[in-house]
């Protein structure tokens, strides 16, 4: 694999990305909905700040969920179906590399896009924090500006690349609808993984548990990521389960690349 | 060294969903261009030329047999340095302009950085794309898109080309331009392989031809051979033919055929047309033409897929 040719692949990748409509739509979708939470927070006495940050972060996860799926799942199967990769593979260019630039260039978009409501976010957070008298402030158990929205939101951010590279993933051998709907199901299943290894409390069925075991050991952890509770509440983060889950990610990630390219570099491009 | 050559090259596709079975695209295809040649491969629709070329281009993988390109494999990254590609009815990124789409493509050839916007300007000027390389390619019609992809071959000034059905969606002075653009490819030394089912382009272009029909290689050979250079006969033309002229012609020709506003069309033996001209004068007739009629390369083609018909249907 060249370094230098993944580089360009991601390159191009990202200019097309951000010159689509698609992901700008969703970023000021995004927006408007963080607005719209900061209305809602004035409705709930007390628990104004909270609020606007639980729907700030739960909002960002979603649309950067949104982003991943749609442009993830079309970064390989749209190539193939309207036949561009045909100009692109004759050039010398291997197809581990163009698969890693692939998704180099969608979450360099994910960054950008991340990067662009995180701003929106805490200029909305710093209105907040001016429009707000200082008694009121006395009894929010975390600042307005609090620097651990950033964890929250870096955590964010490795689950949508683990997104990416799932849709990536599916997206080298199935339809985009298909990859679209696998893609979601993983992300379901990893959001709820904390509850499968748990099962055999919930159901009677061993064979159920064990399955549900099984499942939970196949499928990535996105649970341990997730720690908008513990910022939004002021709570303690738990960084060994937290910096277990990153690099159990991060493994998840190689292995869904590598199968990836091994799919790809054994395709027929007819 | 050759320009291409390929040793056996067989395609099997597996079709149908509940029980898959191969299905033979191509059939054990041997053949080599020279370098320098410019060598139209031939056939009619969904005879295997695109899948001879995604084979060459590695698109696909062979069921058997092998492929090589200036003396290396196929599968060799660094030997396509050295080739373009014009896909079938090319498609490109939306949202990029033709001048993004190009830098991008010279930046995979290593083209350094400051050579770059030359390079594609140069290219872009080439094939006839002017202001509109910075707009969207999603604007462009189908002609454009063409233009770009040819574009788009020859952006690293490959040894060889392949360009597969390079006239497609072209209007007449753009096939024109094409047809110029291939012949200074070769005047520079660049082997020029295409595929097409036009071939009167075939005809004005090429040195050699390979001509494959239902999947196998059915006939080919330098141009000038199988086009060959003796008269079979002679086409004339005539005008104001009076019943007089008539008798002549009818006494000489091989069959005279009747067209508008009292023309003739006359099929002449090979010998002495110009005896046949001076009667007709004679009788107050007016030459309007008179050609020689000699193998085409139609005559050849329609002749050599016929026969791949028939072998296949006796299988």
């Amino acid at each position: 694999m060249n370094v230098a040719a993944v580089r360009k692949v991601a390159v191009a990748v990202f200019r097309e990305s951000v010159r689509d409509r698609v992901p700008y739509s969703l970023v000021i979708f995004a927006v408007i909905l963080m607005a719209a939470s900061f209305l809602m927070s004035r409705l709930t006495a007390g628990q104004d700040l909270k609020v606007i940050k639980d729907l700030g972060l739960a909002t960002m996860n979603a649309i950067g969920l949104l982003i991943a799926i749609f442009i993830g799942t079309g970064l390989v199967a749209k190539e193939v179906e309207r036949r561009s990769i045909y100009a692109v593979l004759s050039k010398p260019l291997s197809r581990p590399s163009f698969i890693v630039g692939k998704y180099a260039g969608l979450v360099l978009t994910l960054v950008v896009n991340l990067a662009m409501m995180t701003l929106a976010f805490y200029a909305m957070l710093q209105y907040m924090h001016l429009t707000t008298d200082d008694w009121i402030k006395q009894g929010w158990r975390a600042p307005a500006l609090d620097p651990r929205l950033l964890v929250a939101i870096g955590l964010i951010g490795v689950q949508l690349m683990l997104t990416t590279a799932v849709a990536l993933f599916f997206s080298t051998f199935s339809t985009p609808m298909l990859s679209m709907l696998l893609t979601l199901a993983v992300w379901v299943a990893g959001q709820f993984s904390g509850d499968l290894r748990n099962f055999q409390a919930a159901v009677d069925s061993p064979a159920a548990a064990a399955i549900a075991r099984g499942l939970y050991y196949v499928l990535p952890n996105l649970d341990a990521l997730d720690v908008k509770n513990e910022v939004v509440h002021g709570l303690s983060i738990p960084w060994s389960a937290v910096g277990l889950g990153v690099a159990s990610i991060a493994a998840y990630i190689g292995v869904l690349l590598s199968g990836a390219v091994l799919i790809f570099n054994r395709r027929d491009f007819k | 060294m050759l320009a291409i050559e390929t040793e056996g090259l067989t395609k099997d596709y597996l079709v149908g969903f509940w029980r898959p079975r191969p299905y033979r695209a191509l059939h054990d295809l041997t053949l080599t261009v020279e370098r320098g040649d410019v060598f139209g491969f031939l056939g009619p629709n969904g005879a295997g030329k695109s899948t001879a070329i995604k084979l060459l281009m590695q698109l696909i993988y062979p069921t058997s047999g092998t492929a090589r390109i200036l003396g290396r494999p196929v599968g060799d990254v660094e030997m396509r340095r050295r080739i373009g590609f014009l896909p079938e009815n090319p498609s490109f990124y939306d949202y990029l302009t033709a001048e993004e789409l190009l830098t991008y493509f010279a930046s995979l050839f290593d083209v350094p950085a400051a050579e770059r916007a030359a390079r594609v300007s140069r290219v872009l000027d080439e094939v006839g794309i002017g202001a509109e390389r910075r707009m969207r390619l999603r604007s462009y019609s189908k002609g454009m898109v063409q233009r770009v992809g040819i574009a788009q071959a020859i952006i690293n000034d490959p040894d060889v080309v392949f360009f597969d059905e390079p006239m497609s969606g072209l209007d007449p002075l753009g096939r024109r331009d094409v047809r110029q653009l291939l012949l200074r490819l070769r005047d520079r030394g660049c082997t020029v392989f295409f595929s097409s089912h036009i071939l009167s382009d075939a005809e004005a272009l090429c040195s050699r031809v390979a001509i494959i029909a239902q999947g196998r290689l059915a006939g080919g050979g330098r141009l000038s051979d199988i086009v060959g250079v003796d008269v079979l006969g002679w086409e004339l033309i005539a005008d104001g033919v009076t019943p007089a002229g008539l008798d002549v012609l009818r006494a000489r020709a091989r069959q005279v055929t009747p067209l508008h506003d009292g023309r003739y069309s006359v099929d002449l033996p090979p010998d002495g047309p110009e005896a046949t001209v001076h009667a007709l004068s004679a009788a107050g007739g007016r030459v309007v033409s008179l050609n020689p009629v000699r193998h085409t390369l139609e005559d050849y083609f329609v002749q050599h897929v016929a026969q791949a018909a028939t072998r296949e249907a006796a299988l």
